[in-house]
């Protein structure tokens, strides 16, 4: 694979990571328990889609054929995308929501704060703005997971749940292939695997503040960060998202 | 059982240099998550630099009742407003 090829790869999967997780997120507006979870979730899905605007324009800049980050946001079908599948999984309850908040925003500070030192000025400095933004999500859900997790015998049931749910999805973040390792071997990315220890220490950390219990199964599911296979839930976000732009192409306000 | 958060009051610095404004409440389970709140609804567009909050419980306040006998007798006393002084430009905001 041409390095270049695997470099928009990378990209694709930083931006549709947050792009999925972002729309995700969004889809509480308007709709969460309390008036002030539905700012913060609101925020946070702002400054994912701002990530993402950073990442799929770069990756569009990488491709050159005169595409542009919405192009490829809202025009690229759902065997396109690149992100994981952990992000696609939809809502469900307000635990589970935080939840999957959780383990995404404990890798994505880990990976941002590695890409801080990427060889590429362009990725380093989109790590640099968006890993401020990340610190403060992942402070956030965590505290959440710890107040739900330790919380009434409900939220603990419910929480517990949600790990359980989710944790079938982690492993895919720390799976490495071609692209990743020509990325790691430019200095351009960190190679996923290596950030595992690093990622079972912080959310088991957490985790155990939140009086919630690891699941020992380690088998992983696969498919998102390749595209060979999504789970049938990004296909129903991806109408949701992109059918404004499909029915009236070139629409702005 | 209470299932209500409490209500806390928020205190805002919008620049280094002035001091903290009241701009509103919220609801939190305990005092980090207030400041976490605030951050998300009072200062999404750029307005602090420190937050204060205090639980609304704790705030002492005087009853609207007793205004005669707090506020009226000081509205004969114009001597108190220092009117008789010019300020230089260069204090700034007193």
């Amino acid at each position: 694979m041409a390095d270049r090829d695997a470099f928009q790869q990378f990209l694709l999967r930083m931006g549709d990571n947050t792009l999925v997780l972002g729309h995700r997120v969004s889809e509480w507006c308007g709709h969460a328990p309390v008036l002030e979870e539905d700012i913060a979730l609101a925020n946070t899905a702002l400054d994912l889609i701002g990530q993402t605007q950073m990442w799929l324009g770069l990756a569009a800049e990488v491709q050159s054929e005169g595409k542009s980050a919405d192009d490829l946001a809202f025009l690229r079908d759902v065997w396109d995308f690149r992100n994981v599948l952990l992000v696609e999984m939809p809502n469900g309850d307000f635990g589970q929501t935080i939840m999957r908040q959780f383990l995404f925003d404990a890798w994505h500070s880990i990976m941002l704060t590695r890409l801080r030192s990427s060889s590429d000025a362009r990725v380093a400095a989109i790590a640099e703005k968006a890993s401020k933004e990340v610190t403060y999500h992942l402070e956030r859900s965590g505290d959440t997971v710890v107040g739900l997790g330790d919380g009434t015998e409900e939220s603990h049931q419910r929480m517990q749940a949600a790990l359980e749910y989710l944790w079938p999805y982690v492993g895919e973040m720390f799976a490495s292939d071609a692209v990743d390792a020509a990325m790691a071997s430019e200095g351009i990315a960190p190679d996923p695997a290596s950030m595992r220890a690093d990622y079972d220490d912080l959310i088991g950390r957490i985790l155990s503040a939140a009086t919630l219990t690891l699941p020992d199964a380690r088998f992983a599911r696969k498919g998102g960060r390749d595209g060979r296979m999504h789970t049938e839930h990004l296909g129903h976000l991806l109408t949701q998202m992109q059918w404004l732009p499909r029915a009236y192409p070139g629409a702005s306000w | 059982m209470k299932t209500e958060w409490p209500l806390w009051e928020v205190f805002i610095r919008g620049q280094h240099g002035l001091s903290h404004r009241h701009v509103g409440s919220l609801h939190a389970p305990d005092a980090e998550m207030a400041i976490k709140n605030a951050r998300d609804v009072y200062t999404r567009r750029n307005e602090g630099v420190s937050i204060w909050v205090v639980e609304a419980n704790n705030i002492a306040a005087s009853s609207p009742s007793d205004k005669g006998p707090l506020y009226e007798p000081s509205e004969s006393k114009i001597y108190r407003h220092p009117t008789f002084f010019d300020i230089p430009d260069d204090v700034g905001a007193m």
